[in-house]
């Protein structure tokens, strides 16, 4: 996709405006939000729980090549064949390559944020192939040639008014008189469409949420059950992952999944949690009979270089986007790119180039409820302020840049300050004490615009203090 | 002996309203101690080092701790600015092992007004009076970095009069955010409309905050959509200081 970084701030302008969004948006609080919340509370431990999590990520990521070799083998002991991608090209013609070799045309895809951080369905349809999105949110959003606007729920900007016309629209096999009033019709219609096209696929693609090290195994926890008909129905099954993903033991892996779906949509587990172990054995009844590993760098190993490692320890919960009050106003298509809030915030600088995105990371109230709530301890709006610091010559508009090096030049003279901020205060208040607000300020209009600006009370705390202390009456 | 706290009033109390530098002060006297405003003080360097600045907020943090050498205690009436000078002083220093220790041993001794007040001098009485509802809005800086949640409550329970009331949603954001509030102003008024939306359904006749920030965010928010609902700092309250209009208000409205 084409980022839309840049202009980020109408984007934001624009998701403000759209009153389907704040619709779709409002059912947050009470939904992932306090899901998560009841599911911790099921959990005494689940503090600890996260503490571990980021331990063993934190470990995983400083012993990375170790790991990643150690999955190779086991993985290619078990059948697979293990492919490694340094960017988003090398995936793709990978991917390409082996599904043209194969003389396919049709793709099952499982949900991946990979394959939409490298382009891959656009691109496999650039050489004629057909992909079909498995996961529901992720195929509402295909029909209606959209991306997710969220890391779990692709389709979280839409209604069911907005599914049923498109279902209609796009669906057209079907009797046009046909009730889809209820979610569970629509589901049912998806289910039908979606099945057919499933046994028809000459290839699956899928992400991992981990990759065992201990097994070669690929984890994915779906609730749709997508995930494994798009591994296993498929004659070729092809995982799509990156370098991030790896874990050393499958009790490693266990103690993140514990934190994952818990954190992610307040679920003790996902409905399924499938270990995918090599291609078929003749004892099995059923699986690919060939599967691959494509494992995807894509500027990882820069940002591990580059003091960003823990952001590679995100699970893609989505957590961080379900709390932040910016997401919850803005959705998730305002941020441009494929990752958005706190998490998109850090991570999409990294691969699209602090010039592409540097608003991102400046659009944080730094509340700090992402950090409390990320199930592997990210310090999301250090990380944030990282880029700020990275950006800071191009962050925001001149005047913003210039009025604050102008404050930190007084602020860092003592003298200077008491001297200039007693005269332009007292001046502030000459003009709006009397109605104790300003409606317009001209070097404020970014405050001004939709909010009065308080009158100060006329002189500074310091300056009566000083008199009340030489005894002057206040 | 009584302890020297030095009141770190910050640049808005400091510029836009004394009054609640003056409430701090009463209530730190009160409570036992010394106050002293060091003359060296001026801004915590906060602005500069969250819009990635750290040359500068490096050399506010030098200032502000050489400003208050030979206090007992730093209190600031702001939980934002006490995070600043307790979490990321140590933190713009990390490495450098002289700088690091001394902004450490700074950091020890500095405190949110309300946390001081209830936690370290263990205050539990107050001579004011407020009659009406009041609902107390978590400034995100005093709430998560700082862990500030019950002191606040205790001491505005201690009011005489004061009804305090709970916002369905205890721990949001106002969308005040600093440089946030003026870089994204569309977005940061969208938080302050639902945060207000939140905190009015308790139909308080108050809203306060320990932070000057979110409440000239949110004061500022309420009084251009026609809401005659007051803010005030929470010291104001808890001295008594009311005899200034609240924030945004014209000199007409002094009570409450």
């Amino acid at each position: 996709m084409t980022p839309a970084t840049r202009t980020f701030r109408e984007n934001t302008r624009t998701a403000l405006g759209d009153a389907k969004l704040a619709k779709a948006l409002s059912g947050l609080p009470t939904g992932l939000v306090a899901q998560r919340a009841a599911a911790k509370a099921r959990v005494p431990e689940f503090e600890t729980l996260r503490t571990a999590a980021r331990d063993i990520r934190d470990h995983t990521l400083a012993n990375l090549d170790a790991y990643l070799s150690a999955f190779a083998d086991k993985a290619e002991a078990a059948g697979v064949r293990i492919h490694w991608a340094a960017d988003a090209a090398e995936a793709r013609t990978v991917i390409a390559h082996i599904a043209l070799e194969r003389g396919a045309r049709l793709v099952a895809k499982g949900k991946s944020m990979i394959s939409e951080e490298i382009a891959l369905n656009a691109y496999l349809e650039t050489l004629g192939l057909e992909v079909f999105e498995s996961d529901l949110g992720e195929y509402l959003v295909q029909i209606r040639n959209e991306t997710p606007s969220h890391i779990i729920v692709p389709a979280i900007h839409l209604s069911r008014d907005d599914v049923e016309a498109d279902f209609r629209r796009h669906h057209t096999h079907l009797p046009p008189d046909r009730d889809l009033a209820t979610p569970e019709a629509l589901v049912a219609e998806a289910r039908a469409v979606l099945r057919a096209r499933f046994l028809a696929a000459d290839i699956g693609i899928t992400g991992a949420n981990f990759l065992v090290a201990e097994t070669g195994s690929a984890i994915i926890v779906t609730n749709e059950g997508n995930g494994d008909l798009s591994a296993h129905l498929p004659k070729t099954h092809i995982v799509l992952a990156s370098i991030d993903k790896v874990v050393p033991t499958l009790s490693d892996a266990a103690t993140l999944l514990r934190v994952l779906a818990r954190s992610a949509t307040g679920q003790d587990m996902t409905a399924y949690t499938s270990l995918l172990t090599g291609p078929r054995l003749d004892t099995d009844p059923d699986g690919p009979g060939e599967c691959h590993i494509v494992i995807l760098d894509n500027g990882r190993s820069e940002m591990l270089r580059s003091g960003l490692g823990e952001a590679l320890r995100c699970i893609r919960c989505g957590a961080c986007l379900n709390h932040c009050p910016v997401y919850n106003a803005i959705g998730g298509h305002a941020y441009g790119w494929v990752y958005a809030g706190p998490i998109g915030a850090v991570l999409t600088p990294a691969f699209l180039g602090a010039d592409q995105a540097s608003d991102l990371p400046s659009a944080s109230s730094f509340c700090g409820k992402c950090e409390e709530v990320c199930p592997v301890r990210i310090p999301l709006t250090g990380l944030m302020r990282t880029w700020r610091e990275r950006s800071r010559a191009t962050s925001g508009s001149r005047l913003q840049r210039w009025t604050l090096a102008a404050w930190s030049f007084v602020a860092r003279r003592p003298r200077l300050y008491h001297a200039a901020t007693r005269v332009g205060i007292a001046m502030l208040s000459a003009f709006g004490r009397s109605r104790g607000a300003f409606r317009r300020l001209p070097f404020a209009r970014g405050w001004t615009a939709s909010r009065d600006f308080p009158a100060p009370q006329g002189r500074t705390f310091q300056q009566l203090w000083n008199e009340r202390e030489r005894g002057v009456p206040r | 002996m009584q302890p020297r706290v030095g009141l770190f009033v910050t640049c808005l109390v400091d510029l836009m309203r004394p009054s609640v530098g003056f409430a701090a002060a009463r209530l730190i006297e009160q409570a036992g101690c010394t106050v002293v405003v060091p003359h060296g003080q001026t801004c915590c360097g906060q602005p500069a080092y969250n819009a990635g600045d750290r040359k500068s907020a490096r050399e506010l943090a030098r200032q502000t701790i050489l400003a208050f050498a030979g206090c007992d205690f730093v209190v600031a009436p702001s939980g934002s600015c006490a995070a600043m000078l307790r979490l990321h002083y140590p933190a713009l220093f990390k490495g450098q092992s002289d700088a690091e220790f001394e902004a450490k041993a700074f950091a020890e001794r500095v405190h949110e007004l309300t946390d001081f007040l209830a936690n370290v001098r263990g205050q539990t009485a107050s001579d004011a009076r407020f009659e009406g509802r009041v609902v107390h809005h978590d400034a995100c800086a005093g709430l998560r970095e700082l862990g500030i949640k019950s002191a606040p409550r205790r001491l505005l329970s201690s009011v005489a009069g004061v009804e305090l009331v709970e916002a369905p949603e205890t721990t949001a954001c106002c969308g005040f955010g600093g440089l946030f509030s003026v870089k994204y102003p569309e977005v940061s008024t969208a938080i302050a409309d639902r945060r207000i939306a939140d905190l009015t359904s308790t139909a308080p006749d108050l809203v306060t905050a320990g932070d000057l920030g979110c409440l000239m965010h949110l004061a500022g928010r309420l009084r251009r959509t026609g809401n005659p609902l007051p803010c005030r700092h929470i010291a104001e309250v808890l001295a008594g200081e009311l005899a200034e209009p609240p924030i945004a208000g014209s000199a007409g409205e002094t009570a409450p």
